[in-house]
């Protein structure tokens, strides 16, 4: 699990966290979701030490990543694996290549055995038979997909999607979602996505964060979010037509349900 | 302000440098990688240097036996001068802005489009030490490189200006390879040498440092390439000074 604890960051004086603090479980896909300049890639970025918060504390399973060591930070970025919202796949490597990346550099693996969990790794993303390809060569789902192999490559205890689904098309970003939720269910991940696709929100929301102006705002899962009466959330959530329509049928629904039920009674 | 800002700038390649001059993670990728920048980089350079060197050495020659040409001068000076401007200016300062310029844009472009492309972020977050993992290997295969793509200089410069003597009626051949041997100084030699190790790691470090601090998209990243350009030509004259100060006088 992962915890966060009044977490405040600051960039030229203006303050985008504001006393932020969640909980983030393990076999569970966490999301934390928000509008454009809301402030969770900050707080992700914080989460994962790529950013330095002024205050608060980041719990990895107890362990404070902002009092660690050097050393106990190298150690903890073996156990962390990410997924960058445009792949971040290295150009000059092969795909095969880009999943071997960590094994090479941080596994006693034989040069067999890191071959052989590279493409077990790419068959579990259904990429087999991409080995030799680069990254340019590939479509953006694909990166994706290469992408997670990557981040999977060293088991790690936690994953972290900076917008996994931008720039794909709904069926493929259905497939990316669910890939990143049987690979959690899996091998028992704490996975953090950062996002604001709604498809995402109502697929795999199984711990959802609200982040809106850098404050926390609300905390819930996928089957709350709807009848929530957070003004800034539903703002958020029922900003297209169409999840309009679909709070009008939940709402429609409850009250018929409603009546039914007081008509039983 | 603007001392302030150098100051801060100072600072933050120093801290980068710090950063990159550690231990690497594993020395088997720091060996491949180092082969592969030295190619890159400096096996890669041989034809630019090989045609400037031809043509800078062709065009000293003629400038000398047109401007030097006087009853009290011997006629050999063309060869020696020819020969000391290669030694002492022409295949280490000169030949080092113009691989800026080349390998400087290189580096720091290829470098910031990983910053933006967030593939530093990357091996950042998988405890990869990003700095000394990309960077090191660029200074370390440069420096070693340099020394080989000065003698290429020095030699293809030479055969240039015999081309003159050659091939024209300029001046004979003998009076030139005459000159060239005339009045030799080994340490002009080692002097070019040493000077081009200090432009050698100015060039790849500060073009790193320009890479790896881009903030933003392609833009600032041909920005940061132009800077890098920019900056290292000017330390290289300004070491130039200093070196010749230190090392001739």
């Amino acid at each position: 699990m992962i915890e966060v604890k009044n977490i405040t960051k600051s960039f030229d004086g203006k303050t985008i966290l504001h006393d932020v603090s969640a909980r983030f479980f393990s076999g569970k896909t966490n999301l934390i979701i928000g509008q454009s300049g809301s402030g969770k890639t900050v707080l992700m970025k914080s989460i994962v030490g790529l950013v330095r918060p002024e205050k608060g504390e980041i719990l990895y399973d107890g362990r404070d990543f902002l009092k660690m060591s050097d050393s106990q930070i190298k150690s903890l970025r073996q156990e962390i694996g990410m997924l960058f919202q445009g792949s971040a796949l290295f150009d000059s490597e092969t795909v095969l290549g880009n999943v071997m990346f960590p094994l090479r550099m941080f596994s006693k693996m034989t040069r067999g055995e890191m071959t052989d969990r590279a493409r077990f790794c790419l068959e579990r993303v259904n990429l087999a038979g991409a080995e030799s390809k680069f990254p340019s060569e590939i479509s953006g789902g694909m990166q994706k997909r290469v992408a997670i192999a990557r981040a999977i490559a060293l088991n790690p205890k936690y994953l972290f999607c900076d917008e996994p689904n931008s720039g794909l098309d709904p069926k493929t970003s259905i497939l990316i979602d669910e890939l990143l939720h049987d690979i959690t269910h899996e091998y028992n991940i704490t996975t953090i996505i950062n996002t604001h696709d709604m498809n995402s929100v109502l697929g795999i929301g199984e711990n959802i964060v609200f982040i809106n102006k850098g404050h926390r705002e609300w905390v819930g899962d996928r089957e709350r979010i709807f009848t929530s009466s957070n003004e800034a959330l539903n703002e958020f959530v029922f900003a297209t037509r169409l999840f309009q329509e679909v709070k009008d049928y939940i709402i429609s629904t409850g009250h018929a349900r409603q009546r039914s039920t007081s008509a039983e009674s | 302000m603007v001392l302030v800002k150098s100051l801060e700038q100072l600072g933050k390649y120093t801290l980068f440098l710090c950063k990159t001059f550690s231990i690497p993670d594993k020395w088997r990728t720091f060996f491949k990688r180092t082969v592969q920048e030295i190619i890159k980089l400096g096996v890669d350079s041989i034809p630019l240097v090989i045609v400037i060197s031809l043509f800078i050495g062709a065009v000293i020659t003629i400038q000398m036996q047109l401007n030097v040409t006087s009853p009290i001068i011997p006629a050999y000076s063309v060869g020696l001068a020819t020969r000391d401007i290669v030694l002492l200016e022409f295949s280490n300062s000169i030949l080092c802005l113009i691989l800026a310029g080349k390998v400087g844009s290189n580096i720091a472009s290829e470098i910031g489009t990983m910053r933006v492309t967030e593939q530093i972020d990357a091996l950042d977050i998988m405890g990869v030490n990003s700095a000394n993992f990309l960077v090191l290997p660029k200074i370390v295969a440069f420096v070693i490189f340099m020394p080989v793509l000065v003698v290429f200089c020095i030699g293809t410069s030479f055969v240039g200006g015999w081309g003159v003597a050659a091939f024209t009626d300029l001046i004979s051949v003998s009076r030139y390879v005459y000159g060239m041997q005339a009045f030799f100084q080994e340490w002009y030699v080692w002097y070019g040498l040493i000077k081009s190790l200090f432009f050698a790691f100015i060039i790849s470090s500060v073009a790193s440092f320009f890479g790896y601090y881009v903030k933003g998209g392609a833009l600032e990243v041909g920005k940061a390439s132009t800077n890098a350009v920019v900056s290292s030509s000017i330390l290289i004259l300004l070491f130039d000074v200093v070196l010749t100060k230190l090392l001739l006088q």
